[in-house]
């Protein structure tokens, strides 16, 4: 009999998710084929390439790349692999180059892929076409709106049709900006997480935990002046917060903010100096969105999944994160911040220092997350014996699904398993 | 004013290490001057500017005091229970010496052991402004730049490093 990995039953209104799939080298090499093989995976932000000839390697879907800007200007993604014996071609971090030299052969690939220098070309006698040898690229690479992503197959639905009503909430991050466009900034948080990469889909969305995982950064926002009201009605949280389903396995959070934005709510952490600053910026989201739109931007917080592994967090600040499997019980996570491009110096500090009030290795919260998920693995070592985690918070629930629910982690692991079911 | 000299620089920084090493962070506060900062820049940008770079961590005197408070909660599940730190400073030197203050550099290893998981070890460079107040050096700014590339396995910096 074939693995079960979720249970479904809309009449019980139970989901149950089997927790082999958390733990199991073959699972981990099935997704590698059946997901990792077959989506759009994100690679970087075009402002990160400011300029021509500006490059970056990373690991995208465990692959070693170069993320460049040709000197024509073009943005592209080749693998770091060179085509004579597999050395990497590119060993910075990043920099500024017209050419990526082979320190094994002396083989040179000039910025745009193509291959250029081959000492001792003379001595290939038979079939050897320099214009077939240049750096190989993902089978496919496209961006939308300055977001790139590869994808490794070249079968499937574009970029945009895969990201799909996803895109109405990257918009609405990208709102932020008079014009419409935003940068990564320098510095990047790079940590690894002893837990199964899924774990970091459910923790990024799941609003449940926040009162109980992260007391002490609710402690900190009320010493701070931080006024949250109390969750009535059975709520968990002070305010009220959707679960959106967006299609393709993508969903987000949307939720009426509480904790300060640096779009633009104002919070005491930001200090009495920021009040002016903060009034034009919101003022000039009302005057360019009118003021409902402007409300979303300003007055919602909201956490995005593009499946499988990209997070767009716009809460106390916005983060892009995206993150991937070294074995099935670790995770490399790599963490941005983002932000308009034309924002002043005060409130682009005033934005860095808000992120860190809340996410990242040295925050209020994030630390506590990655404990939660890693507690969650150490514990998963019992899963023959214990093997069902439970996932039906909110099934039945005739109203709008909270962002407190699982509704979410539902559609995460329905498209995750459609993918696993598939041949 | 005596000048400071090396020798009082390290016996503070050993005093200071203690008191980390001990979990006695009350204590510890007592050491900072009340405008007090501390940083741990990204590891790919070590020389970075918080105002322009995403850090991963850069406080100031108020939200160094709530670190503490958050530190000794039993509710702060990445250091509950704590962390055994045992850290180790060598290569102690005097940058820069500015009538009251001086720039202090130092190496340190700080080794970090938690119950079921890996061990840790941070490897890097302590920067210090140094301040004589009343007779006694205070902590005025504190950064702490790791080694590593990327803080990778040693996953947070949930402690005061």
């Amino acid at each position: 009999m074939p693995r079960q990995y979720i249970v479904d039953d809309p009449v019980k209104q139970k989901f149950l998710l089997n927790r082999e799939t958390l733990v199991s080298p073959s699972v981990l090499s099935e997704e590698m084929t059946k997901i990792f093989a077959k989506c759009w995976i994100y690679v970087g932000h075009a402002s990160e390439l400011k300029k021509p000839n500006d490059f970056l390697t990373r690991k995208v879907a465990g692959r070693p790349v170069i993320f460049n800007r040709d000197m024509k200007g073009d943005i592209n993604c080749f693998l770091n692999t060179c085509r004579h014996r597999g050395a990497l071609v590119c060993t910075e971090r990043e920099g500024n180059r017209r050419a990526f030299r082979c320190v094994y052969h002396g083989w040179a690939y000039r910025n745009d892929g193509a291959l250029g220098n081959v000492p001792g070309a003379e001595a290939y006698k038979g079939e050897f076409d320099k214009s077939q040898l240049g750096l190989k690229r993902p089978a496919r690479f496209e961006s939308y709106r300055d977001f790139w992503f590869l994808n490794l197959s070249a079968e499937g639905p574009s970029l945009r049709d895969y990201l799909g009503r996803a895109t109405d909430y990257i918009d609405l991050v990208l709102d932020q900006s008079p014009s419409g466009q935003m940068e990564i900034f320098s510095g990047t948080q790079e940590y690894d997480v002893s837990a199964n990469w899924k774990l970091m889909v459910e923790n990024s969305v799941d609003d449940y935990h926040l009162p109980s995982t992260h007391s002490t950064w609710l402690d900190y926002m009320a010493n701070s002046g931080v006024v949250m009201a109390k969750p009535k009605d059975g709520m968990v949280l002070p305010t009220h917060g959707r679960a959106v389903d967006l299609g393709n396995g993508h969903f987000t959070t949307d939720n009426i903010n509480f904790r300060g934005r640096p779009v633009a709510a104002w919070i005491p952490i930001y200090g009495e100096s920021a009040k002016p600053e903060m009034e034009e910026i919101r003022a000039e989201l009302v005057a360019r969105l009118g003021p409902a739109r402007a409300g979303r931007v300003a007055d919602t917080n909201r956490n995005l999944i593009i499946f499988p592994n990209l997070v767009i967090n716009d809460g106390s600040a916005v983060t892009v994160r995206t993150f991937y499997p070294d074995g099935p019980a670790k995770m490399h996570v790599t963490a941005w911040a983002l932000g308009p491009v034309e924002e002043s110096a005060a409130a682009r500090a005033r934005r860095l220092d808000a992120f860190l009030t809340f996410y990242g290795p040295g925050g209020f919260a994030t630390p506590d997350d990655v404990e939660a998920l890693e507690l969650v693995q150490q514990g998963l070592a019992n899963w023959q014996d214990d093997s069902w985690s439970e996932m039906s918070r909110g099934m039945g629930r005739e109203e709008d699904q909270l962002n407190s629910d699982e509704h979410h982690l539902r559609i995460f692991w329905r498209r995750w398993n459609q993918m696993m079911e598939s041949a | 004013m005596a000048q400071i000299t090396r020798s009082e620089v390290e016996d503070f920084l050993y005093r200071e290490a203690a008191l980390l090493d001990e979990w006695r962070l009350e204590e510890w506060l007592g050491l900072l001057t009340d405008d007090a900062t501390y940083a741990v820049p990204p590891n790919d940008k070590p020389e970075g500017d918080a105002g322009t770079t995403l850090f991963i961590l850069s406080d100031d005197i108020v939200r160094i005091r709530e670190r503490i408070k958050r530190l000794m909660s039993p509710e702060c599940h990445a250091e509950y229970p704590h962390s055994r730190t045992r850290r180790l400073i060598t290569n102690v030197r005097i940058v820069e010496t500015n009538g009251d203050t001086v720039t202090i550099a130092a190496n340190f290893i700080c080794h970090r052991f938690r119950r079921y998981e890996r061990q840790r070890e941070y490897v890097g460079a302590y920067r210090y402004v140094l301040k004589r107040v009343g007779g006694e050096l205070r902590i005025k700014d504190r950064r702490v730049v790791l080694d590593a590339h990327e803080l990778g396995s040693l996953g947070s910096v949930s402690f005061i490093l």
